[in-house]
């Protein structure tokens, strides 16, 4: 489908392409098979000005260029995700881990910190995830305790990506423990500070080229100045970053489902059995018809999301949520169908499409999984209804 | 620094095909690409004014639609492009097409360095760099692999030859042809992208460079390709089956019977 992509989004498409195709796609089975972040082709992003694409030129990136930072987010996320979701999630999860200090941060904040995330120099990381906090972020545990000029944070955050590999992480901890969620704050916690060491790496089914790993904070003492908004708007904060991230997401979900399908159809158009091509079955056809169809709508709700984002809509958690459910579905569906069209050669790590499927499960767990997803758009939903009756 | 580097607009193809009666390449239908060797000279023209500042200009002579390799050169991050054009310039020699890039190097003015692949993956005759050096009576360093240092000076630069590697020094202004050991050739930028699309490119004709209706294209090149062919595949292979130790027997005496040494 055509999307009449500006001239400017085209750019980052084929850029993408481009670093996909001489970067990428010849190691990306290496990365996943060693578990190795690929900082080579992140220095490759960074030099095509790729990090900049979401954040105001103002702070030294682009995003006006592009009718704002969504669907450039998006574009670029999906085209890289073709290739590797591993490597599109290090680069998305950047834009997550600016996205407290873009939203909520203060002008100070965003001259000091969003110049050489928009160079790549830089990246960034989300840390809001604990042991017991993922799905209910209201049960964060990491204590953030106010002491003169600075507060003092003690805790673990965990499965953080980007994680070691980051110099910016934007931090969610508890500043009043009887408010519960309404007592979270956001904080920029700089690589490097005292008391701030990370833990184990960790070992994942796919994206393994990205990395996750535990934040680890013993007494780790950041400036009262590095307080995003204000005490007790931590969870509000992160709400509107992972609504305003979940296109990427989705993005990342299409790019994978595209690049599996992708590889179907070649290969459906290759192989032979009982003396024909196996695209000329009807069973083969019907499967590959569905997940293109799959895939298309699953892009044009992740466009739409985007476009309306960067329309400058102020709620779009709704729809935000829709995309990231449905490509998510899309993906981890197409990609197993994917498989299934290849036979045993799809379960085959010769092939490439049973990464795509490892890689294409995190989609419906992680920036908040599909079922919190479904609540969200049902409470929505609700309020809605409950709107037109009076 | 001032830096020109001259590329060409070639086919994208390794296994271009000939119009024998014309002499020519048969350019239909095959897409277009920068000359690659160009693409090295072009990162190792914008490594040195990167360290050095300055700038670094495109240029081509061809048809209008070889604008697209100096936008593709620009998108990579050349500062400047400009475009040899004019009817008069069709069907030039090596000598001819040189003395054009050397005029407009002339017109530019004030350059310092004067960069070029080793060849063109077309012609593959490699004579414009050294022609361009003739023409402008400036120093020429061919083949070069690495440059070991440029100043406003002079210029170090190892040459790769057979069987060892020459290092020449230089003074400026010089014309060096490089190969594609020196470097790593930069993707574009998405600024440069956005640059390149808008970027005006000047065109620059026969009468923009002064020179007379005898120096350019066809009537000012002193060579004339006589025949140009596609050498003929010869293939007569054998194919044996068997087991192997018969097989290697039959190879072996076959060398040995076309007196292989």
């Amino acid at each position: 489908m055509n999307y009449y992509l500006s001239d400017e989004l085209n750019d980052i498409k084929e850029l993408c392409a481009e670093i996909a195709n001489k970067y990428i796609l010849p190691v990306r089975a290496e990365l996943d098979e060693n578990n190795r972040f690929p900082r080579e082709i992140i220095k490759v992003m960074a030099d095509s000005d790729l990090f900049g694409i979401y954040i105001p030129e103002e702070y030294g990136g682009s995003a006006e260029i592009f009718g704002g930072g969504s669907m450039a987010l998006a574009v670029a996320t999906e085209e890289l995700s073709k290739a590797c979701g591993g490597i599109a999630v290090s680069f998305a999860a950047n834009a997550l881990g600016a996205m407290p200090i873009l939203i909520s941060g203060s002008d100070e904040q965003k001259k000091k910190y969003l110049p050489d995330l928009a160079s790549g120099t830089k990246l960034a990381a989300f840390a809001l995830t604990e042991s017991e906090a993922g799905s209910d972020a209201g049960g964060v545990k990491t204590r953030a305790v106010k002491d003169g000029d600075s507060y003092v944070l003690n805790g673990t955050k965990q499965w953080i990506t980007n994680g070691g590999e980051a110099q910016i992480y934007t931090v969610i901890a508890q500043t009043d423990p009887s408010r519960g969620a309404r007592g979270l704050s956001a904080f920029i916690v700089e690589e490097g500070t005292e008391g701030f060491t990370y833990g184990k790496k960790e070992d994942k089914m796919g994206i393994r080229a990205s990395s996750t790993m535990e934040l680890i904070f013993e007494d780790c003492r950041v400036p009262a100045s590095n307080l995003i908004a204000r005490e007790g708007y931590g969870f509000i904060v992160a709400m509107k970053t992972l609504n305003t991230s979940r296109p990427g997401v989705a993005a990342q979900a299409v790019g994978i489902a595209q690049g599996a399908l992708d590889e179907a159809a070649k290969y459906a158009s290759e192989r032979v059995q009982f003396g024909k091509r196996i695209d000329s079955f009807q069973g083969i056809q019907f499967m590959l018809a569905d997940m293109a169809t799959q895939v298309e709508a699953a892009r044009a709700l992740v466009y739409s999301t985007a476009r309306m984002i960067d329309a400058g809509e102020r709620k779009y958690e709704k729809e935000s949520a829709m995309a990231k459910v449905f490509a998510s579905d899309v993906a981890m569906k197409v990609t197993t169908d994917a498989v299934q069209i290849l036979g045993g050669y799809g379960y085959m790590k010769e092939y490439p499409v049973e990464k795509m499927m490892r890689d294409a499960k995190i989609t419906q767990i992680y920036e908040g999984t599909n079922q919190i997803q479904r609540s969200v758009i049902a409470s929505a939903l609700i309020k809605e209804t409950a709107a037109r009756g009076k | 620094m001032r830096i020109v580097v001259a590329v060409k607009q070639v086919p994208d193809t390794a296994d271009v095909r000939i119009d024998e009666e014309r002499g020519t390449l048969i350019r239909e239908g095959i897409p277009s690409i920068l000359n690659p060797f160009d693409e090295y000279a072009l990162e190792e023209a914008m490594r040195w004014r990167d360290e050095l500042g300055g700038t670094v200009t495109v240029m081509t002579m061809g048809p209008p639609q070889a604008e697209a390799v100096l936008r593709e050169a620009v998108s990579m991050g050349a500062d400047e492009a400009v475009l040899l054009s004019d009817r008069a310039f069709a069907g030039a020699d090596t000598w001819a097409t040189s003395h054009t890039l050397a005029k407009a190097v002339e017109k530019m003015g004030n350059i310092d360095v004067v960069m070029t692949g080793k060849q063109a993956i077309d012609g593959d005759t490699a004579q414009t760099g050294p022609s361009i050096a003739a023409s402008l009576d400036w120093p020429q360093v061919t083949f070069v692999g690495f440059v070991r240092e440029l100043n406003q000076d002079s210029i170090i630069a190892e040459r790769y030859i057979e069987g060892g590697c020459e290092v020449i020094r230089s003074s400026l202004p010089v014309v060096i042809t490089m190969l594609k050991d020196a470097n790593t050739p930069r993707l574009p930028s998405l600024r440069g992208k956005m640059k390149a699309r808008k970027i005006e490119i000047p065109v620059w004709g026969r009468e923009d460079l002064e020179l007379p209706e005898d120096e350019v294209g066809l009537d000012g090149s002193p060579t004339r390709v006589v025949k140009i062919t596609t050498p003929e595949i010869i293939s007569n292979g054998e194919i044996h089956h068997g087991e192997p130790s018969v097989l290697a027997k039959l190879l072996v005496d076959s060398l040995l019977g076309r007196e292989v040494e």
